[in-house]
């Protein structure tokens, strides 16, 4: 069968009533969880994963993919309202929308991050649809030496790219593969880092670390630093825009799709990038440049469709080769593994309803949001001024529940501390958390990828990269190594002295 | 003086690596390299490789914290990086935390789960107790109807058994 004849069957899944209603209930509470400050999709997800367990996992994806597009709005709200986002997609965002809204208008800036979003994840859902079943049919012929390089360059692209310093970021992604690797060996059935706690021959429950790390080291960090004067949040009515803001959005949405999704499919280290790259394109193709920078408008619909497109982008690796590319995907994919469910190229073949209904979803989630953020901006913006004790104490109650809710086990809540604490250890000294969790998540599929490969090869390290595939994923490893430097160093190339 | 002592705490962060990737080593000495493995790579190669990353990195870290490398703190919207650590937050916090975790399964989410609420906005620096009370109470035992009806997750009821 061919994709549309597959997406349509997805349709009859996803516009089940039942569904819909998981659909619109996911969309509104990614959305309201989303727009509160310091809470990203990842985290958003994370937290709701709990309300899941009692679901198919159909209905429980169908729900993930209208929490996962109104996380990621609702996180575009904030950024506008209220500047300085704590997602790092959202911070090109920040840059012209926030201006806006200091101007007066914020309707305008939340309208075309909505529309463009829409705009972007409809696009981008299609890419999706028509892209997976393609990298489905060389997924198949891929073998374990090809995974195995994929994952290396996940691991490399995602500490180099994000964060500012490199080691900081290879620490953190030493400390998830350590994480990992707690529990027992599958291949050998032996303990290994358990300490002798039977709790923890099962490894540590994704939800545990994904909400320890996220929510509850979030939580503490800003406990630790609360600002005592609340932060000016500007008022806004319903979003709309005018004949002049449709004339000068509509193209940087269409280029933002187009930048997005294929960032977002390779393994690239998530939206930073791409959002970037919108945002100076938008700027040298503008015929207002000197607006940038004063609250262009091309500069929030160009980095927002950019974003979605992204976001979908991702779910391409996801879904075809169960490789996350960014901290959302990296929860989704605990997610998946809590149904017993592994993603791959084998997915689409095994799980169809599963997979189309979830790709439906998407587009309807994302009509569901543009009709629901248009009226209820207003609405979403009050959210923003929940007094803050309210907003982080609820984040430590559903970070409990949630973790105690998986095993109903105390032991999961002290981990869920230790987690907590190593989280905000992470934040203070400049440890990005997601080479963490992408380690931790991807760490034990990497290892028996490398076990089988050379199993295949007797031992020999060749066996790493016999395949044309892996060695042209280690030749972009090494260019994804060697040419930030180079560039660095090309562009100062009277070296700095740096006082203090 | 600030400056030296945050590279002192920095430092902090290379020995707990360090610590990380001995201990990795030191446990993967007690696998049996051999059993139940059908190929080259037992289960001792991947806590070793990532013991010997992690002590690599110890010392990496180290090198860049002595060269005056610092690790950028997080910034967020409710952030305020100009104070230091506020650690008396944080203990009531973490009180707060513990005491849910010690309370739950004797008296039941209901009471814990308000307590923890009740406890962390108290830290949170919000005093209009009676308030913070009604909504802590009324979310933990909403939340425990949400999880034993809708969801069929039995958190423990605790005390309140047979009044709940």
């Amino acid at each position: 069968m061919d994709s549309l004849t597959e997406l349509l069957n997805g349709f009859a899944t996803a516009a089940h009533p039942t569904n819909l209603l998981y659909a619109f209930v996911g969309v509104l509470l990614g959305t309201a969880i989303g727009v509160l400050p310091g809470i990203g999709p990842a985290m958003t997800i994370a937290l709701l994963l709990p309300l899941t367990y009692a679901l198919e996992p159909t209905q429980a994806f169908i729900m993930f993919a209208g929490i996962y597009y109104g996380g990621m709005y609702g996180g575009s709200t904030t950024s506008i309202l209220l500047n300085t986002p704590g997602e790092s997609a959202s911070v090109v965002t920040a840059i012209e929308g926030n201006k806006m809204a200091r101007k007066g208008r914020a309707a305008a800036a939340l309208a075309t991050a909505a529309i463009g979003s829409f705009i972007a994840g409809t696009l981008g859902t299609l890419a999706l649809a028509l892209v997976a079943p393609a990298v489905v049919t060389v997924a198949i012929k891929m073998g374990a030496p090809d995974y195995f390089a994929v994952m290396v360059l996940a691991f490399i692209a995602v500490t180099t790219v994000l964060g500012s310093s490199k080691i900081r970021g290879l620490a953190a992604l030493a400390i998830g593969l350590l994480v990992g690797t707690i529990g027992i060996d599958p291949t050998s059935g032996q303990q290994r880092l358990t300490l002798g706690l039977p709790e923890l021959a099962d490894g540590i429950d994704v939800v545990v670390v994904a909400v320890g790390l996220f929510a509850v080291g979030e939580a503490l960090w800003i406990a630790a630093h609360l600002r005592r004067t609340p932060a000016e949040i500007i008022t806004v009515g319903a979003a709309r825009m005018t004949r002049e803001d449709w004339r000068r959005s509509w193209k940087p949405w269409l280029r933002g799709t187009a930048i997005g999704f294929p960032f977002g499919a390779i393994p690239a280290g998530g939206a930073e990038i791409p959002t970037f790259l919108s945002y100076v394109t938008e700027k040298k193709l503008s015929k207002h440049p000197e607006e940038f920078g004063q609250g262009a408008i091309e500069g929030v619909a160009g980095p927002e469709a950019t974003n979605n497109a992204s976001a979908a982008g991702g779910l391409v690796p996801l879904l075809t080769l169960g490789i996350p590319t960014t901290a959302t995907a990296a929860v989704m994919l605990g997610a998946f593994q809590g149904y017993g469910i592994q993603p791959g190229p084998r997915l689409l073949e095994t799980q169809p309803e599963l997979v189309w209904g979830l790709v439906a979803s998407l587009f309807i989630g994302n009509v569901i949001l543009l009709a629901l953020n248009l009226p209820l901006a207003p609405m979403w913006a009050k959210l923003l001024r929940i007094p803050r004790p309210y907003l982080y104490a609820g984040i430590l109650f559903f970070a409990s529940i949630g973790a105690y809710a998986a095993n109903l086990s105390t032991f999961d809540l002290w981990l869920l501390l230790i987690l907590g604490a190593l989280g905000f250890g992470m934040r203070r000294f400049g440890l990005p958390v997601v080479p963490a969790i992408i380690g931790i998540i991807l760490g034990p599929t990497a290892e028996e990828q490398l076990r089988r490969a050379l199993q295949l090869s007797d031992g020999h390290v060749s066996g790493l990269a016999n395949t044309w595939f892996s060695k042209i994923v280690y030749v972009v490893i090494l260019l994804v190594l060697i040419v930030p430097p180079i560039v660095t160093r090309l562009r100062t190339r009277e070296p700095v002295k740096v006082g203090d | 003086m600030a400056a030296v002592q945050q590279g002192r705490s920095e430092l902090g962060v290379a020995l707990l690596l360090l610590v990380l990737g001995g201990w990795a080593l030191i446990d993967a000495q007690q696998l049996d390299a051999t059993a139940g493995t059908s190929g080259p790579v037992g289960p001792k190669t991947v806590p070793v490789a990532v013991g010997i990353l992690l002590i690599v990195t110890a010392v990496l870290l180290a090198v860049d914290i002595l060269r005056g490398g610092r690790g950028e703190q997080e910034a967020g919207e409710d952030v305020d990086l100009s104070h230091g650590s506020d650690w008396k937050t944080l203990g009531l916090l973490v009180a707060a935390f513990v005491a849910n975790i010690l309370l739950i399964d004797r008296l039941g989410w209901p009471v814990s789960g308000a307590v923890l609420f009740f406890g962390t906005t108290f830290a949170l620096g919000s005093r209009h107790l009676i308030r913070n009370a009604i909504i802590s109470i009324a979310l933990s035992v909403g939340t425990w109807y949400l999880f034993n009806l809708g969801l069929g997750i039995a958190l423990p009821v605790g005390i309140l058994k047979g009044i709940l």
